[in-house]
């Protein structure tokens, strides 16, 4: 008899081969790798078995495509935001700035 | 083309050199062009970090106050715009830290779900929505940025730095203090957290 797919004993026993198997990580560990992952600074032998926890995840596979989808999707509506952007300045701020660049200088220095 | 490339940026670098000459001199016509031209996309970032329309335009006022009083001091090791940029940043993080401190809280119903066996809790996605897709709806568009401003300070602030204000790790360390390993390791925590308030989206639902 096998345990039905996403059932507590089947849970346990996915937990008990990616904690026990060679090669295996469990999906909290996954979860740490993500980052590097996504921006290359993985090394090969740990990208290899982040890979290989991909094959055999269906939950992490999944998570991962939304998390992906998820960055492009917050990186675009900010993009689309900005091109709609108006161009209005008002023209009390932009006087304000040019007034006060006249009194004495700040102590506060940015660096250059 | 590449020609044509490279005469155009000569020109940019050209112009900025002419406007810094300008500005340091103290013309007034310089002042001008120069707050014209960026206070339009400083108010963007200002706003995006800020939500706060009142706020940003504070932040604005002082940031262009402080870089016209110190561009003697801008010694060009970097661009004008991202010497600019990274000043409206600080003021802005600064206006958040007089507002409140940008703690973090390990108990957020907002990162990944685990079980005891330390595996994944994720639903099945039997489709995915595109952003594209989403994007393409005007009222889904401004539904992904009001959800984005539900995020807390503490991963808001750090998403906006790294993927939309396309500062590096090592630049969002400095900024707010703290070591690059913790800069990752909050970074990850607000892509989960956006992943998990823009989810209905990707499915499909209704929210």
């Amino acid at each position: 008899m096998t345990a039905q797919y996403g059932s507590r004993i089947w849970r346990y026993s996915k937990g008990l081969m990616l904690r026990n198997l060679p090669l295996m990580i469990t999906c909290r560990q996954f979860d740490e790798f993500i980052l590097d992952y996504i921006e290359g600074t993985l090394p090969k032998g740990q990208r290899r078995i982040f890979d290989l926890h991909l094959v055999v995840c269906r939950e992490c596979r999944d998570y991962l495509a939304a998390y992906r989808e998820a960055m492009t999707l917050g990186k675009r509506a900010f993009e689309d935001r900005d091109a709609t952007l108006p161009d209005d300045v008002p023209e009390d701020l932009i006087s304000a700035v040019l007034d006060a660049r006249r009194s004495p200088p700040a102590s506060e220095e940015p660096e250059a | 083309m590449h020609n044509r490339q490279i005469s155009s940026d000569s020109a940019a670098e050209e112009e900025e050199e002419e406007l810094l000459a300008g500005l340091r001199a103290g013309s007034d016509l310089h002042a001008d062009r120069f707050v014209r031209a960026n206070i339009g996309w400083m108010r963007a970032v200002a706003l995006r970090l800020l939500k706060d329309d009142g706020l940003a335009d504070d932040c604005v006022q002082e940031a262009l106050i402080k870089a016209l009083r110190n561009i003697g001091k801008f010694e060009g090791r970097s661009k004008l715009k991202t010497w600019l940029h990274r000043i409206t940043v600080n003021e802005a993080l600064m206006k958040l830290r007089s507002r409140k401190r940008l703690e973090e809280d390990l108990t957020d119903p907002l990162l990944p779900d685990f079980d005891e066996n330390a595996c994944r809790i994720e639903a099945p996605w039997p489709k995915r929505i595109s952003a594209e897709e989403v994007l393409s709806n005007a009222q889904q568009r401004s539904l992904v940025l009001s959800k984005i401003g539900e995020l807390p300070d503490n991963y808001r602030i750090i998403l906006m730095l790294r993927d939309i204000e396309e500062l590096d790790t090592a630049e969002v360390a400095e900024i707010l203090g703290i070591a690059e390993g913790n800069v990752k390791v909050r970074l990850h925590r607000a892509r989960a957290a956006l992943k998990k308030l823009l989810e209905p989206l990707l499915r499909g639902n209704v929210l």
